[in-house]
């Protein structure tokens, strides 16, 4: 490749990598939300949100553990972090159904949705990460290597 | 919905995490901050909007599939929650709290109230 120096973001192919995941992850989220009922408060948004974020944690510690960030690996960082679960969570549906929450005067939901996605969110990545670290450890002590 | 609108829906996330991937890298090159400022302009700029977009459909200004559109898809794929969350939990894991602090909470707090800026700014126009 004649352009390594070239930074990531700017490269063409992690530019397709990104779009075609991001396509991809959107869709998902649109697809799950027409399938599942929506009322006042956003349950669906924040089941997206916790369950990307618990893919994402696992996902991501799971390459750390593999190698480097690159080749093969950022690629699937890029299409499938950046990319599929970057597009099917969201922050501005978050931040904007919290604020229609709080125009309409529910308070305690918009604070329960808003502290629920945040709290939910952290504990999920963190059972993301802690996973894959366990399974990467379950791997190496089969195989008879340290960690 | 359309399937029609439906794949629009989908082709502007994917142009919307593009132009995220695009944003975060220019601003992880040329600024070194102690917290992800990157997410940070990403998901308070993408909320703002949203809030405008939201306030222009509510004033209908807006049609029902454009607001699919711009909202659900072209911000829903620009913002994003799980690196959000993945960055404020490295931070908790490195104990680095402040930066934690305002990286999970700063950001939302400030990105709800942006959010309700543009609803205001949308419905008044």
């Amino acid at each position: 490749m004649h352009d390594t120096a070239k930074p990531v973001h700017l490269r063409w192919q992690y530019l397709l990598l990104v779009f075609a995941g991001g396509t991809a992850g959107t869709a998902l989220r649109e697809a799950v939300g027409l399938l599942t009922p929506s009322g006042g408060f956003p349950l669906t948004t924040m089941g997206i949100n916790v369950t990307g974020a618990f893919l994402l944690g696992a996902l991501l510690e799971a390459l750390v553990r593999r190698g480097p960030d690159a080749g093969r690996r950022r690629g699937t960082r890029v299409l499938l972090g950046t990319g599929v679960l970057g597009g099917f969570t969201t922050y501005s549906a978050l931040a904007t159904d919290t604020s229609l929450l709080f125009a309409d005067g529910n308070v305690g939901a918009a604070l329960l949705y808003a502290g629920g996605t945040l709290v939910l969110g952290a504990l999920a990545t963190w059972l993301g990460i802690a996973a894959s670290a366990a399974r990467h450890r379950r791997g190496t002590s089969r195989a008879g290597g340290v960690a | 919905m359309s399937a029609l609108t439906f794949l629009a829906v989908a082709l502007a996330g994917g142009l919307g995490a593009t132009v995220r991937f695009v944003v975060d890298g220019v601003i992880r090159s040329r600024l070194r901050t102690p917290f992800p400022l990157g997410t940070t302009v990403i998901n308070v700029s993408g909320s703002l909007l949203l809030g405008v977009v939201t306030g222009l459909a509510l004033a209908n200004l807006v049609s029902a599939d454009w607001h699919l559109i711009l909202g659900g898809g072209l911000l829903g794929g620009y913002t994003t929650f799980s690196t959000a969350s993945v960055e404020t939990v490295r931070l908790l894991q490195e104990r680095r709290y402040l930066p934690a602090l305002a990286t999970g909470l700063g950001m939302l707090v400030a990105s709800v109230i942006v959010a309700a800026l543009g609803l205001w700014l949308g419905l008044s126009l």
